[in-house]
């Protein structure tokens, strides 16, 4: 038998790994990652002389409950056009039996890494905010992410903020009827766990009922994540998404998101009561011109009384 | 017997059923026995030797007779009558085994000598002695991990041999050409698709698709493989995902 160096085994690994695309319009040009869920690939649409990204399960796993979340996940996203999610091209299944969806190649950064090179609390709330806007857009559809994470969001080099995989998402009720079909084909069963410790709602980790608050409390995890700094007002934010009970977080993400942008703009924010001279502190604040003016004139009043007194 | 370390032709093609090998190794019928057996030692032999070559520090006569020890015990059925694939891998179970029977052999002080009693393999113990010196691990850190890419090693190995006899044999040569100088010798892999057409006076689009035939084929094999020597669907699926593509150590 021929002996095979390691480099060579990890080339046959990789290449054995390779989806057949040989009977598709899309040339394979290299892999960007792996997930639970299969390969990420980017590759040459030669029809369109493009790159774009395929997201791919092996053929073993695509007969499996895996292959149905693909497709669930890209007829979810085909459903969310937002420009703060990555629009989905295609979805099919190749020769050889893998079934993939074809989108937009998103060029940039994951926000764990995209972060830590930011240091102003600002830019990341900034970012924090386009997430929040995505995610509320996709509960306006009714449709809930359920694994959001630093991992699964991406920040392009104009800024541009993406929330990927949309794997485990879930329509919700009151809108399946609504979904037409593909938008309710995989719901999760009552007790099943998908999701990231450390950003998955304790409901959802007990593998209860979930709504949207659940999205509010990997929010407020990820929120969390980017305050870096410390900030107290921020904390409290964070600290009311993650709230045990979903009753004590924030009604909408619409909400998180209006206390963060208040914090931004130096507003009071529902979570963190302030005392008389906070609240004090913040009205000078955001009117020293007036406060200069009436200062000044009371200076010069007393003066005035003064010259007056002294003559 | 006969070359006990080859798995090509038709006596590796067992169902594709769940269970297969190790149903099949458990049978009462001997050739049937035999047969799944040989798919696993195949597998597994140089792998268990390198490893106790290795993880036990053993000598090389001691090692092959520990080896064929094993897998003589294999082969009546010691070891697999015990295996329960709900509770581990089929080649953790293995390693473990292999464990065992070196740490008995060593408190014991002394070996059973099976004479003529024990059937001896011909397995090719100068090759994977060859093999062993081309590895760079002087004190392998994890021996499960090393134990995992030898097998991985014996497998592609297996499988390019496999690849090989199927090209000639429906006369696609130049696909297995193709793939041996990509994907299996040094310095092929730089090679743009042009040069290598020109080289085989093949057009640029045959070369894609040549190599693309011979990758797809060689993914049938691997995967043939392993579904014979995993216990269940769900230990075939975790072994393929480690065996393609990046989670191997």
């Amino acid at each position: 038998m021929t002996y095979l160096s390691d480099s060579a085994l990890n080339r046959l690994r990789a290449a054995a790994d390779t989806p057949d695309l040989s009977s598709t319009r899309y040339r394979p040009i290299d892999k960007l990652g792996q997930g639970g869920m299969g390969g990420v690939y980017r590759v040459e649409d030669t029809v369109l002389q493009r790159e774009v990204a395929l997201k791919i399960i092996a053929a073993f796993d695509s007969g499996t409950e895996l292959g149905e979340r693909l497709l669930h996940e890209a007829r979810v996203i085909a459903q969310l056009e937002h420009p703060g999610i990555v629009p989905v091209h295609d979805v099919g299944r190749l020769p050889d039996g893998c079934v993939f969806y074809a989108m937009k190649l998103v060029q940039g950064d994951r926000l764990d890494d995209h972060i830590s090179g930011l240091e102003s609390l600002a830019e990341r709330l900034r970012i924090f905010g386009k997430i929040c806007e995505a995610v509320s857009f996709a509960h306006s559809r009714g449709v809930l992410h359920r694994d959001l994470k630093p991992q699964n969001i991406m920040v392009g080099p104009f800024g541009e903020v993406l929330v990927m995989d949309w794997g485990i998402s879930k329509v919700l009720g009151n809108t399946e009827a609504k979904a037409s079909g593909p938008l309710a084909l995989l719901g999760t069963n009552h007790g099943t766990v998908l999701g990231t410790p450390g950003f998955m709602a304790p409901e959802q980790a007990r593998g209860e009922h979930v709504d949207h608050r659940a999205d509010v409390f990997s929010l407020g995890a990820l929120l969390q994540f980017m305050n870096v700094g410390s900030s107290r007002v921020i904390g409290a934010i964070s600290s009311k998404a993650m709230a045990e009970k979903p009753g004590d977080r924030y009604a909408s993400v619409h909400d998180l998101s209006t206390d963060v942008a208040h914090f931004l703009d130096g507003l009071p924010v529902s979570a963190y009561p302030e005392s008389w001279t906070t609240r004090l502190q913040r009205w000078a604040g955001k009117n020293k011109a007036w406060l200069l003016l009436i200062l000044a004139y009371l200076i010069m009043r007393t003066l005035f009384i003064l010259w007056r007194a002294a003559e | 017997m006969p070359n006990d370390t080859g798995i090509g032709g038709d006596k590796g093609a067992f169902p594709t059923t769940r269970w297969s090998l190790i149903v099949a190794s458990r049978s009462e019928q001997a050739e049937e026995r035999h047969r799944a057996l040989e798919v696993l030692i195949a597998a597994y032999w140089k792998p268990v030797y390198k490893y106790i070559r290795l993880r036990w520090n053993k000598e090389n006569e001691e090692a092959k007779d520990l080896t064929q020890e094993f897998f003589a015990r294999l082969l009546e059925k010691e070891f697999l009558d015990r295996f329960d694939p709900e509770r581990a891998k089929l080649r953790t179970f293995l390693r473990v085994c292999v464990d065992r029977m070196v740490g008995n052999e060593e408190k014991a002080a002394h070996r059973l000598k099976r004479g003529g009693e024990m059937q001896v393999l011909s397995l090719d113990f100068e090759s994977a002695e060859g093999e062993l010196r081309q590895i760079d691990v002087a004190a392998p850190g994890d021996m499960d991990e090393f134990f995992a890419r030898e097998w991985a090693r014996n497998v592609f190995s297996a499988a390019i041999e496999r690849l090989r006899e199927d090209c000639e044999a429906r006369g696609k040569q130049i696909h297995f050409r193709l793939l041996e100088l990509y994907d299996v010798e040094e310095g092929g892999k730089d090679l743009t698709y042009e040069e290598v057409a020109k080289r085989f006076g093949l057009k640029p689009s045959d070369v894609t698709n040549y190599l693309s035939y011979a990758r797809r084929e060689l993914r049938g094999i691997v995967l043939k493989q392993l579904r014979q020597m995993t216990a269940s669907e769900d230990e075939f699926r975790r072994e393929a995902r480690s065996l393609l593509g990046v989670e191997l150590p």
